[in-house]
């Protein structure tokens, strides 16, 4: 559609600017002002210029949960959109059926963050949960609580329990936007299963998929509260992620121009990834 | 045929994976505390509905679900009021800054809220709104209003813009072809996109425990009040989880039929 050029729509948009400004502008100046000062109480603040970003650059226990951060939403995106497009795939075009489907396959995302931690703190118990149980009857020695690998491969189990579902439902929305004709010309074509998938399928899938993967990535780099519920971080710091660190530090420690410096690093990453991924796609649209 | 068989059982057996915790959660809360820390059941062996009656007969607990649809409420209705015109803005015309602005936006949802705890929990305290379900209905509004005009402003592009021009010729003010004519044509957009608010307002407990303390706390904060000097109560916790879940499988229900284009984001 054809855009008309008018500055006075600004008056429309101008609630919502407003709103998300005093929700958004001024949380990030208090975090950049702490992010240059060392504050030892109320009204004692000095301010140390760029003395916090150089420290946070050069500390081990951050740079650890910046790499295990990585390879969390590395593994997230590995596993949760191949699935998620096999299982849109595989859900009924329409009637009832795909809408039972389509709810079904909802309800992990309508579960308070913190109850799925709760649910799978409960479920992979060793004692009283199924899966736990289970593992230990077929003889595997699964321990969520003591054993490094098996507190990782939970929190990502959990993950892709969680969130799975969005990217199938994101995809089960753009195969039905794809028109019956596309189907019937690769049939008269006898294109096989692949070939739909590969030329007609997944091509139109693409502007979702971006959709999937900026959110799945995103979301996965700033994980807090489930893997906080399920495992506390533990054994050790080996599920203990990014923001996890960073809070610890704001609340529990209060040292909060550390906290703010790395905040303001980490927001600069994800927005950096976000802004690459988005320009690299829309620079091979402009090339077809 | 075949293919459509083997698609039928892939589906449905990644449905059941799906349930499965979820089903331990329904299953537990309708056991005994005994039960479930005595013996592993498939079944509730001896069925109690006392872990729900707990819930209902306790102000401090179903109070938490008050609070929390209370500001649930509250944020889909302010979302839906500032991002009903925006989207329209986005949608119809071009204007200086644009492209910007809604970058800018939706780059409030890569923010981790987590680092934004202390400012969030000072900002709204000096202004006197700590402890209200206004203030977290607020502060959901950072990532709830973004996805709200996205969405939005792709189902509004469905509507050609003959339809505002006729209306504007036959002498209707805008706020009144806004109102009657074009609210109800994207009456599913609307709904779907109250679905979504709804869904990741309700969804978030960090901010929501961090801007309360006593009179608007949510039920996930709540919860965490089951771990007890005797333990976790399994079956109060469990029974209070399975609680929440019911809000969302009720309001997806309403919107099943629009939900498949709700969850392209306006983009496809």
């Amino acid at each position: 559609m054809q855009k008309i050029q008018n500055n006075r729509a600004w008056w429309l948009v101008l609630p919502v600017f407003l709103l998300v400004a005093f929700s958004a502008l001024i949380p990030l100046m208090t975090v950049v002002n702490y992010s240059v000062q060392d504050i030892f109480g109320p009204g004692q603040a000095f301010f140390v210029g760029t003395e916090w970003f150089k420290e946070v650059l050069g500390d081990e226990r951050l740079q650890d949960s910046l790499i295990r951060q990585f390879m969390f939403s590395g593994a997230v995106l590995l596993i949760q959109i191949p699935l998620g497009i096999g299982v849109a795939l595989m859900m009924p075009k329409s009637g009832i059926k795909g809408s039972l489907c389509l709810i079904l396959i909802a309800i992990p995302l309508l579960i308070p963050w913190n109850v799925v931690g709760t649910i799978w703190q409960v479920f992979a118990r060793g004692d009283i949960g199924l899966f736990g149980w289970g593992l230990n009857e077929l003889g595997f020695d699964y321990n969520y609580t003591g054993d490094t690998v098996d507190a990782w491969l939970t929190v990502l189990l959990m993950d892709v329990w969680h969130w799975t579902p969005l990217v199938a439902l994101l995809c089960y929305s753009g195969l039905r936007a794809i028109p019956e004709a596309f189907y019937q010309a690769a049939e008269i074509d006898r294109a096989s299963q692949w070939a739909v998938f590969r030329y007609i399928q997944l091509p139109r899938l693409k502007s979702v998929l971006i959709i999937a993967v900026l959110l799945r990535f995103m979301d996965s780099f700033m994980i807090y509260t489930e893997p906080f519920v399920l495992t506390g971080g533990g054994p050790g710091s080996s599920t203990t992620f990014l923001s996890q660190t960073l809070t610890t530090m704001a609340i529990g420690q209060f040292d909060l121009g550390r906290a703010s410096a790395f905040s303001l690093i980490y927001f600069l990453i994800v927005l950096l990834i976000s802004w690459l991924f988005f320009t690299a796609i829309t620079q091979d649209d402009k090339e077809k | 045929m075949k293919q459509s068989r083997s698609k039928n059982v892939g589906i449905t057996f990644f449905i059941a994976l799906l349930l499965t915790p979820v089903y331990w959660l329904l299953n537990m809360s309708f056991k005994t505390n005994q039960e479930i820390l005595g013996s592993l059941t498939l079944f509730p062996q001896t069925f109690t509905l006392d872990n729900y009656a707990v819930i209902f007969s306790d102000p401090s607990w179903y109070n938490g679900y008050l609070n929390s649809m209370t500001y649930v409420a509250m944020n889909v209705v302010i979302t839906l009021l500032v991002a009903l015109p925006a989207a329209y803005a986005f949608s119809r015309y071009k204007f200086l800054g644009d492209k910007h602005l809604f970058f800018w936006l939706l780059s409030n949802r890569m923010a981790p809220p987590a680092v934004f705890l202390l400012p969030f929990f000072q900002l709204y305290s000096s202004i006197g709104l700590f402890d209200t379900h206004i203030a977290v209905a607020l502060a959901h509004c950072l990532f709830t209003v973004p996805l709200a005009v996205w969405i939005l402003e792709g189902f509004m592009k469905g509507v050609p813009r003959e339809y505002d021009e006729m209306a504007f010729i036959d002498g209707y003010s805008f706020p009144r072809f806004f109102i009657t004519v074009f609210l109800p044509m994207i009456r599913s957009g609307i709904g779907v996109t109250a679905f979504f608010t709804f869904m990741f307002s309700w969804v978030e407990l960090l901010l929501a425990r961090t801007l309360t303390s006593v009179d608007a706390q949510p039920i996930g904060a709540i919860m965490t009040r089951t771990i007890g000097a005797s333990g976790i109560d399994w079956g109060v916790l469990s029974a209070a989880g399975v609680l929440t879940i019911i809000p969302g499988i009720l309001v997806i229900w309403f919107v099943r039929n629009h939900v498949a284009k709700g969850f392209a984001l306006g983009r496809v």
